[in-house]
């Protein structure tokens, strides 16, 4: 398709340049002039700015989109701040680059780049609005997080952005809410310290094993996740009793130890049933995935009455110490929540398992255990460790169960932002919110660089 | 392979072992159950932070859960799986969790302790002792705060209750209470009713149309809230004018967030905030409780709760004791609800009322909300 795109032209000037790039200034102009309780106003004079703003860039022939674009949007910055200090000048930029990038897209005839020369105009319009209503929908998908980030470095405890925050003022931010998240005690340098050194030395044993690749990256590697985790088990210890960490760190315990349980039994459970002469598959299938689809209130109330004579059990007949048997009932319950995706994404990798393998592994000798170790595991971990990474993200933002099956002992990060929300509406939990994004984000990228890293050296993909 | 084994059998059963080991001394172990935010904060700073370092090794967890107490305490008891020691509750859910058999009976003079001059915990609570379970800890009004920036010119400050459904004075948005209780006895009140009459005119069913009524004049303009927070929320957004809620909540809007809010006390309406202890209890965790609910509830750690929260001490030995706040230093009393300048016209939570006609009005209020 692509030769049928042969280099595009501009388009006329006066009948469709600038009504299209004074339309989208109105609507500009609409949203800024409300700012000022002003908005036909701002339409009106939005209007005039787009259709003189892409006369004038119609003016410079010779200079590339992409600098006219930043140009505008350093002059409308400029015009902001001059009319409205540190916050006009954000608005101003961001006005400007929309509005440049627009006249500049619209004007150079680049929106005719995508589709093929034969294409009707409304052809075309349809092909632009549909790319519109994709990056809105990733827009809206996005969008909601930012007021949340933003919000969380706000000076007073309310979700308000006050108007300094709004006029971009020192005065109106403040970590105070991080502070607040991150009270507690903890030893986090220690920790760094001893993580580092742990890891490196694993990293430097390692190594020294017969048969090991040796090489300074798997030191380093060992050395850094070592200091991470030091970070994360110094900050955590010995804390109790604050308002934030010790549900961070019950967490922590938590969802851990529920991920390993979902993973085995998950993973064994999906093997089994992808055998052909297991009978009932279907029927154990839907039992085992049942939880994700029982709504969860009905699972948690049921948890709630099975799980309290069983600790009740463990109490009084083991002896065991009570807010134990708290955290071995929470981990249970989550891991019962996390088999269900176990379960689905290793049965989908599964299906492309070519299972004359395990015979060939057999014809040579191996048991079914060392085959599943050395030749089935291998294959099928991408689907597991997705499957754990949903068990992980299951319990660690499950809020119902564990109002009903924990007690206090075991309140969990969820728990804490519920309450908090419903009873003092704190920006701490903002900042919590903006914590957990950005320790999402930094996993998720981390494990898809590994999964890369791993495709490249398996020679997968051309990298 | 072998000794991998015993090795990591041997440490398996050793650490069982040592968590079985901890369980010693159960009642060194206490969960108190409350509201979480500044409240659940003065309560520590007040009650638990001396406690705990009275009796060392006593450790204390917190869980926020008040609002669903007499549901939670209920599941609980089904379950035979009791893990709160001491819960906080305002006083109608004490009155219910008491004639459920859920909370145990206190004797007052028997259990508390008395005031400083001798006389007893009966005599010093007073009335505040309703039910038989129920150990009075603070008395809180819910009443109203108002934007100071949003008062229109040339008018003066909303100072009567009848201000918030005056639209034409008062323009402007209203948050209210998602529930009768209160919302209904105002609306008579500036409906022509006399204050001794509210509860009566009540009873009718004519009564209750009228407050519903009375209500709908302002029902475009009431954004209706659940949580104490959301109100001073609201203020400080400035989406709405004057809105009721926990007088301790606006305090801290005031005087700690120096938002521009202003107090209404008219026609506030008290209630009560105390403790009670689960029933079905173990011997030493009962003790436990019955020690610590001693401790907490006498006359000087009740003043010290007025240093950490604008909630009057339920005792009547606490009040002389009221000083000033402990981190702003501004004098306490003027900003508690029992406060002469601020109890001038008041209400007390009608407790046998709304036993009998919550149900009936609830209904009645929330098909009203839906039309």
């Amino acid at each position: 398709m692509s030769d049928l795109n042969i280099s595009v032209e501009r388009p006329p000037l006066l009948t469709f340049t600038v009504p299209m790039v004074a339309i989208l200034g109105a609507c500009l102009g609409f949203v800024t002039g409300n700012v000022f309780e002003q908005p036909m106003v701002g339409c009106v004079v939005g209007a005039l700015i787009g259709a003189l703003l892409s006369v004038v860039l119609a003016q410079f022939e010779g200079i590339a989109r992409r600098k006219k674009t930043w140009s505008t949007a350093a002059l409308f910055a400029i015009a902001g701040l001059i009319f409205g200090g540190t916050g006009g000048l954000v608005g101003g930029a961001v006005v400007g680059l929309c509005l440049g990038w627009f006249a500049t897209w619209i004007g150079s005839g680049q929106y005719r780049a995508g589709v093929p020369t034969y294409y009707t105009a409304a052809q075309t319009l349809w092909h632009n609005v549909f790319l519109a209503i994709a990056a809105m929908i990733l827009f809206f998908l996005v969008a909601p997080l930012v007021p949340v980030m933003w919000l969380s470095f706000n000076a007073q405890d309310f979700f308000t952005f006050t108007p300094a925050m709004l006029a971009f003022e020192a005065e109106g931010y403040s970590l105070k809410h991080y502070r607040n998240f991150f009270d507690g005690g903890g030893r986090p340098g220690l920790g760094l310290l001893y993580g580092t050194l742990i890891g490196a030395v694993v990293g430097g044993l390692l190594q020294l094993l017969p048969n090991a690749e040796r090489s300074l990256g798997k030191f380093v590697i060992f050395a850094l996740v070592g200091a991470v985790l030091g970070v994360i088990v110094g900050k955590m210890w010995g804390v109790s009793g604050a308002e934030w960490m010790t549900p961070l760190k019950n967490s922590l315990i938590i969802a851990p130890f529920a991920t390993l349980i979902s993973v085995s039994l998950g993973t064994l459970a999906a093997i089994g049933l992808s055998q052909s002469h297991v009978p009932f598959r279907q029927w154990i299938m839907a039992i085992m995935i049942s939880p994700m689809i029982v709504p969860l209130i009905i699972s948690a109330t049921g948890m709630f009455f099975f799980y309290a004579p069983l600790g009740n059990w463990l109490e009084a007949t083991l002896g065991l110490n009570q807010s134990f048997v708290g955290y071995v009932k929470v981990i249970l319950a989550h891991a019962v929540l996390g088999v269900p995706f176990v379960i689905i994404t290793v049965t989908a990798t599964l299906v492309g398992f070519d299972n004359s393998l395990t015979r060939a592994a057999a014809n040579m000798g191996a048991n079914p255990v060392t085959t599943f170790f050395r030749v089935q595991m291998p294959l099928i971990l991408p689907g597991v460790i997705s499957g754990g990474l949903f068990a992980f993200i299951t319990s660690f933002d499950e809020v119902v169960v564990v109002l009903f099956v924990g007690s206090a002992k075991q309140q969990t990060l969820p728990w804490q932002m519920f309450t908090g929300l419903r009873e003092q509406i704190s920006p701490t939990i903002l900042a919590a919110a903006t914590v957990l994004v950005t320790i999402s984000i930094l996993l998720l990228t981390t494990v898809e660089l590994l999964r890369r890293r791993s495709e490249r050296l398996r020679g997968l993909s051309p990298g | 392979m072998n000794k991998i084994k015993i090795v990591s059998t041997v440490s398996a059963l050793s650490l069982v072992a040592g968590m079985a080991h901890a369980d010693g001394h159960m009642a060194s172990d206490m969960t108190l159950v409350s509201w979480g935010g500044a409240y659940q904060q003065s309560q520590i700073n007040a009650y638990t932070d001396p406690y705990t370092a009275m009796n060392e090794g006593v450790s204390v967890t917190w869980d926020e859960s008040s609002a669903e107490a007499v549901a939670k305490l209920r599941a609980m008891n089904e379950a035979g799986n009791i893990t709160w020691d001491v819960v906080d509750v305002v006083a109608a859910d004490a009155l219910r969790l008491c004639d459920e058999g859920l909370a145990m009976e206190i004797d007052a003079d028997e259990q508390l302790a008395a005031a400083p001059d001798g006389t007893s915990a009966e005599d010093d609570f007073g009335d505040l002792l309703v039910g038989d379970c129920f150990i009075p800890q603070i008395v809180y009004s819910t009443t109203f705060g108002y934007r100071t920036d949003m008062v229109p010119d040339g008018v003066a400050a909303p100072s009567n209750i009848c201000d918030v459904f005056d639209l034409e004075t008062y323009p402007g948005m209203r948050a209210l209470e998602k529930r009768p209780i209160n919302n209904v006895e105002w609306a008579l009140l500036c409906d022509g009713v006399a204050k001794d009459d509210v509860y009566d005119v009540l009873e009718t069913e004519e009564g209750q149309e009228r407050a519903l009524a009375k209500l709908d004049t302002i029902k475009d303009s009431v954004i209706w809230w659940s949580a104490g927070a959301d109100t001073p929320q609201l203020l400080a957004d400035g989406e709405i004018f004057m809105g009721s809620t926990y007088n301790g909540r606006l305090f801290a809007a005031i005087e700690e967030q120096g938002q521009p809010i202003g107090m209404m006390w008219d026609a506030q309406v008290f209630d009560l905030d105390g403790w009670i202890i689960p029933e079905g209890l173990s011997d030493e965790r009962k003790a436990r409780a019955l020690d610590f609910v001693y401790f907490a509830t006498d006359t000087q750690r009740l003043a010290d709760q007025a240093k950490y929260i604008s909630y009057g001490p339920a005792r009547l030995s606490s009040a002389p004791l009221v000083g000033k706040h402990a981190s702003l230093g501004i004098d306490m009393a003027p900003h508690m609800p029992t406060d002469p300048n601020n109890a001038a016209n008041t209400f007390l939570y009608n407790y046998e009322f709304w036993a009998d006609y919550r149900d009936d009005i609830d209904a009645k209020f929330q098909a009203w909300l839906a039309q």
